[in-house]
């Protein structure tokens, strides 16, 4: 086993031990930067593979994730939460516990799933794919279990860089025109989801979502 | 077995039997250099332990046997596990009697006995001790075994000292689910030697104590036994941490001469893992008592966690 592969894995590891540790966290301001730390491994992690199958292209699209999921996102969050005033409030519908548990079960799933996709695969990161299927399926539940709306935004953006990693160890990256396209989506995607918070908020005096349950009001 | 490794086995006997202390010491130390105090100095425990040697001891009128009998009992157990961890040598005797899985079974027979000895008095503060330290420890217990396991399936030998020269002696490669393993090792350690996330060593408030709520009644000699065997579990673990996890510079088998340079880069290691538990101890605030359970769950599902990879990846 090469170096590259080695680090690859060890990168792999990292993604989905910070996967966890989101799905554990309390604050939001935390969360963001994990989700920071996030990008910042998916980065390096894609331009290893890139260096070691001599594909370029995976080099923008390193490039792209260091810019768009280290630099920018985190920012437009931290600017958002500064201005809803929230640092604190992540509520969860079953307690962390539970939900770790949960989660273990679900990283179980993904990993026999992936299995026999990976045994199909000729990349030299095929290993990874059970794990990248598994940060996807954390992040998911992440959103699930979450009340308020930021966590289950940053939730939505982990599960991006879940398959997005997925992608990279699958098939050596989606093609470029796809990448650039998500990239822009995503960014958008947040624009969006920052002037919904205030929306919500200002509807509703508060961004859990619960409130958006009922149609009508009585 | 011949006279060479029996030389070696009582040397190791006597090295951690006498640098535990000391360790404790820099610890101790560093703490209060981060946090801003005058310290006492690294040899403080060792005139701890002599002025608690000198002392008379006194019992509770009602104390039994076990109560007398434990704190010897915890002495040895704490000896003989440090003992089998390969600390500079991997050619040990008594390592080679006894598996990680042994050495996890006498940490808890100690844990039974101060348990045990900490209800014997029967006043209210040994009871919730006794009762708090083994929440603690039959959750901190699965993680720590399952480390072991992450090592033991990577090495194919549950022995600690064929784990090491595994380790240490083959080509470098990176495993991941030993990364996952570091981590939850690293949180076992703080919460069963009475460290700050899950209890603080230095404090006798009576609502967060677990450790010393147990030895309260404890004085003198008896009190000094505890104390030592204490800083020998702390060593034993940082030791344990090194064999899994850095065991560069261990000494091979039936290798005297590596024994100096084995000493000389086991000094570094301790200095530099000591200093990072007084820097963690110094960052993080103490737990909730009843955040201590998800604490260790957290340190349980890493372990699980790097089992899982490891099969995964196959490395």
């Amino acid at each position: 086993m090469t170096l590259a592969q080695q680090l690859i894995n060890l990168f792999a590891a990292l993604l989905l031990l910070i996967s966890f540790a989101m799905l554990a966290q309390r604050r939001v301001l935390t969360l963001i930067n994990l989700f920071a730390w996030q990008g910042l491994i998916l980065a390096i992690s894609a331009a290893v593979v890139a260096w070691t199958s001599h594909q370029h292209h995976l080099y923008y699209s390193a490039g792209l994730t260091l810019l768009l999921k280290v630099l920018v996102l985190p920012w437009l969050l931290h600017r958002l939460i500064r201005k809803l005033d929230i640092k604190w409030d992540v509520e969860t519908l079953i307690n962390i516990p539970t939900t770790m548990l949960i989660g273990i079960v679900m990283v179980v799933f993904a990993f026999n799933l992936a299995l026999p996709i990976s045994a199909l695969s000729a990349t030299v990161t095929k290993g990874t794919l059970g794990i990248a299927l598994a940060c996807v399926l954390l992040s998911f539940m992440m959103m699930i279990t979450r009340r308020k709306a930021v966590p289950q935004v940053i939730g939505f953006l982990a599960m991006e860089n879940g398959l997005f990693f997925a992608a990279t160890s699958a098939t050596y990256g989606m093609p470029m025109v796809v990448e650039l396209g998500i990239a822009l989506d995503v960014l958008v995607g947040t624009f969006i989801f920052g002037i919904f918070f205030f929306h919500i908020r200002e509807t509703f005096d508060s961004l859990d979502i619960k409130h958006m349950e009922k149609l009508k009001e009585d | 077995m011949n006279t060479s490794t029996l030389l070696l086995q009582l040397f190791q006997n006597l090295l951690v039997l006498l640098a535990a202390p000391l360790l404790l010491g820099w610890v101790n130390n560093c703490r209060s250099w981060m946090q801003g105090r005058s310290a006492a100095g690294i040899f403080q425990p060792y005139r701890n332990l002599s002025k608690l040697f000198q002392k008379n001891a006194v019992l509770a009128n009602n104390a039994s046997p076990l109560f007398r009998f434990t704190p010897y009992l915890l002495f040895v157990s704490m000896w003989l596990a440090a003992a089998m961890v390969p600390v500079v040598a991997v050619d040990l005797p008594l390592s080679a009697a006894v598996d990680v899985i042994a050495l996890v079974g006498i940490f808890a027979l100690a844990r039974v006995f101060i348990a045990l000895a900490a209800m014997d008095i029967g006043t209210s503060f040994g009871t919730l001790g006794a009762r708090r330290e083994m929440l603690i420890s039959f959750l901190a217990e699965p993680a720590l075994l399952m480390v072991l396991f992450i090592a033991s399936m990577i090495a194919h030998s549950t022995s600690l000292t064929t784990i090491a020269e595994t380790f240490a002696h083959k080509q470098f490669v990176i495993y991941p689910s030993l990364a996952f393993a570091g981590i939850a090792f690293i949180m076992v350690l703080l919460a069963e030697n009475a460290r700050i996330p899950v209890d603080n060593p230095s404090t006798h408030l009576e609502l967060t104590m677990i450790h010393e709520a147990m030895i309260l009644e404890y004085s003198a000699r008896h009190l000094a036994l505890i104390e030592w065997a204490s800083a020998i579990k702390l060593f034993a673990y940082i030791t344990i941490g090194f064999a899994l996890f850095l065991p560069w510079g261990i000494a091979e088998a039936g290798d005297w001469g590596a024994l100096p340079l084995a000493l000389a880069i086991l000094i570094p290691k301790l200095a530099a893992a000591g200093f990072g538990l007084a820097l963690l101890e110094s960052v993080s605030a103490k737990l909730r008592i009843f955040r201590a359970p998800e604490y260790l769950g957290t340190a349980f599902l890493l372990a699980v966690l790097g089992i899982l990879t490891l099969n995964l990846l196959k490395v």
